[in-house]
């Protein structure tokens, strides 16, 4: 990296100014401006309705922005569109896990490795290249034994590690995982722990948003504290969990 | 029978396999039994109408079945490729029948037949455009006006389609001094573009891109944030299936040798959703069966002795109405397909 802003440095990856996104009167997110660690996994705590999936949302593209700005990598957007998103180095996973249902758990991998230009893509067969990764990312995530079902008939927890896989697939440097942990059993749980850590040790940016404070506390290194769309504190895990107004908003006293 | 009983989802795929094996035996049988019986002239003329369905249904399901877009609005291509052959190759002397006249321009059929297809192409970019905003029932609707539209212009456009009166006199296919007068050499030519068409549609489906279609089918949004241009690709397939449909129609001109806008309503363009349904989304064997039925049943259901000839037109409808609703209750997937709407 030669190119980054004066301002921001090196040390950050992903920021924003001031962004601010409203459904009807309600302010999502309302003005908020983080700034996220290229190394080691961040993740976003709040209360429920805090913000947090439309922040992922808004950094994704997958909603358009209100106003202000997404910093990538040294470089600013007004606007993010969804498709360029991962040209800038970012792709994600969704809440309510979202996988091409009706094809298969093989199909759902190579879709996301295969020529992204309409032309080329009509000529363009199954590549041996691409064959090797998706079969690499499967057995990664623990799914090459189900390749040819239909993502639809998998298990809840299997279609999560899909999930995670489908974005794994995906060669970028930022990874946002919206609640990759809810509804897992403890065996899932570790599995998809264990490919997170790996991704950080990597040298990839891992963000994640989680409700389990004991999960954070030992995954992520940066912590990023939201309450009604606005930032309330951001910082080292222990010191951000520790503050006051933290315990405040998890406790509602 | 114990392993079966102890994996029910096994049992159900093994039972998934013996229909679509049953329905394939089925329809081909029907069709070469009603072949031999009718004689040859018959089946010719069967096998003509069959091709040109077929054509319409596979590029039909290149569009519903791969990549969820449910139009109902593709009658509208065909006519458009209908009667850009019409109009160029047409012979008559109009002037002599005191009704609306246009110019004769007398174009042997292959110069026309690219006509069709281009022109089809490029009004379903500029209709692509526009539905591109649109998805899920709305663009039904949408498709809904398309095929209200063209079929509004094929009538009252009097300069150039003759209205109600119809076109005459659309040319056969000409080869240097050999022409396809002949009903066989056209079901041969026919034939060869329904392989042409079938061959392109499966080339496109195995690509990357035909991946990307069932992907965007699935959710469009996911596969936009995976770094595609999704407007982009559902136009492309709407451009695609739509030239194809553009074929068939000049096809269909030059078989009949006339046309008026009656081949191009409304209800056919929902005939040919039913046609593509009933084989099966998503799969171009499936509407090849799907076509295959539905013209068997079209042409079947006048030798049945108890039903006067006057009622064979609406009884078809019927059956067709009853078959599609058993088989979304028994097998939504259609005959051979994998995929629910």
């Amino acid at each position: 990296m030669t190119a980054a802003p004066a301002n921001s440095g090196d040390y950050y990856i992903l920021e924003t100014e001031e962004i601010s996104k409203h459904f009807g009167a309600v302010a999502a997110v309302d003005g908020l401006s983080i700034a996220i660690p290229r190394q080691g996994m961040t993740s976003i705590v709040g209360p429920n309705g805090s913000g947090k999936s439309t922040l992922v949302n808004l950094l994704s593209g997958t909603l358009p922005l209100d106003g202000g700005m997404v910093i990538i990598d040294g470089v600013g957007l007004k606007l993010v569109k969804a498709y360029e998103t991962p040209a800038h180095g970012i792709t994600r996973t969704f809440q309510e896990v979202r996988l091409f249902n009706q094809i298969t758990v093989w199909d759902n991998i190579m879709v996301v490795l295969t020529n992204r230009s309409l032309f080329p893509a009509m000529l363009e067969r199954a590549k041996p290249r691409y064959r090797e990764q998706a079969q690499r990312i499967l057995e990664n995530v623990g799914m090459w034994e189900k390749r040819d079902s239909l993502a639809m008939d998998l298990s809840y927890g299997q279609r999560k590690l899909l999930e995670i896989g489908r974005a794994l697939a995906v060669d970028v440097n930022i990874y946002l995982f919206d609640e990759p942990f809810a509804g897992l059993f403890p065996q899932m749980l570790e599995r998809v722990k264990d490919i997170m850590k790996a991704m950080r040790d990597d040298g990839r940016t891992v963000i994640f948003i989680s409700h389990n404070m004991d999960i954070v506390r030992e995954m992520s290194d940066h912590l990023i504290v939201l309450d009604s769309g606005k930032l309330l504190t951001a910082g080292e895990v222990e010191d951000a969990l520790n503050q006051e107004e933290v315990i405040a908003a998890y406790l509602g006293a | 029978m114990r392993e079966l009983a102890r994996n029910p989802r096994a049992a159900l795929r093994l039972t998934g396999g013996n229909i679509e094996l049953w329905a394939n035996l089925l329809v081909i049988s029907w069709a070469v039994a009603f072949m031999l019986w009718q004689g040859v002239g018959f089946a010719i003329t069967l096998g003509t109408v069959f091709a040109i369905w077929a054509i319409l249904s596979v590029s039909l399901n290149l569009v519903v079945g791969f990549s969820g877009l449910l139009s109902i609005g593709h009658i509208g291509f065909f006519g458009i490729g209908a009667y850009a052959m019409a109009i160029l190759t047409s012979d008559a002397s109009y002037e002599q029948l005191r009704t609306e006249a246009i110019p004769t321009l007398g174009w042997p059929f292959f110069a026309a037949l690219p006509v069709s297809v281009a022109l089809a192409g490029l009004v379903a970019i500029l209709v692509g455009i526009v539905f591109n905003r649109f998805r899920d029932d709305i663009y039904v609707l949408v498709s809904f006006g398309f095929a209200i539209i063209s079929f509004n212009v094929f009538l009252n456009w009097r300069a150039l389609t003759r209205g109600a009166f119809g076109i005459h006199e659309i040319s056969r296919p000409e080869i240097g001094g050999w022409a396809f007068d002949g009903d066989l050499a056209f079901l041969a030519l026919v034939v060869v573009f329904l392989a042409a068409v079938m061959l392109v549609s499966w080339f496109i489906v195995t690509s990357s891109f035909g991946r990307v279609l069932t992907a965007i089918r699935e959710d469009e949004q996911a596969a936009s944030v995976f770094g595609y241009r999704v407007t982009h690709y559902k136009l492309a397939i709407w451009v695609i299936s739509a030239m194809m449909a553009g074929l068939a129609g000049g096809l269909f001109a030059s078989w009949t040798s006339f046309i008026d806008p009656n081949s191009f309503i409304l209800l056919e363009s929902i005939l040919l959703v039913s046609i593509v349904i009933l084989g099966g989304l998503a799969t171009i064997w499936g509407s090849l069966l799907g076509a295959m039925t539905f013209v068997l049943l079209e042409e079947g259901m006048r030798f049945l002795p108890f039903l006067p000839n006057e009622y064979v037109g609406q009884a078809r409808q019927v059956v067709l109405g009853i078959l599609l609703v058993l088989l979304m209750l028994f097998r939504p997937q259609g005959l051979v397909g994998r995929f629910k709407l």
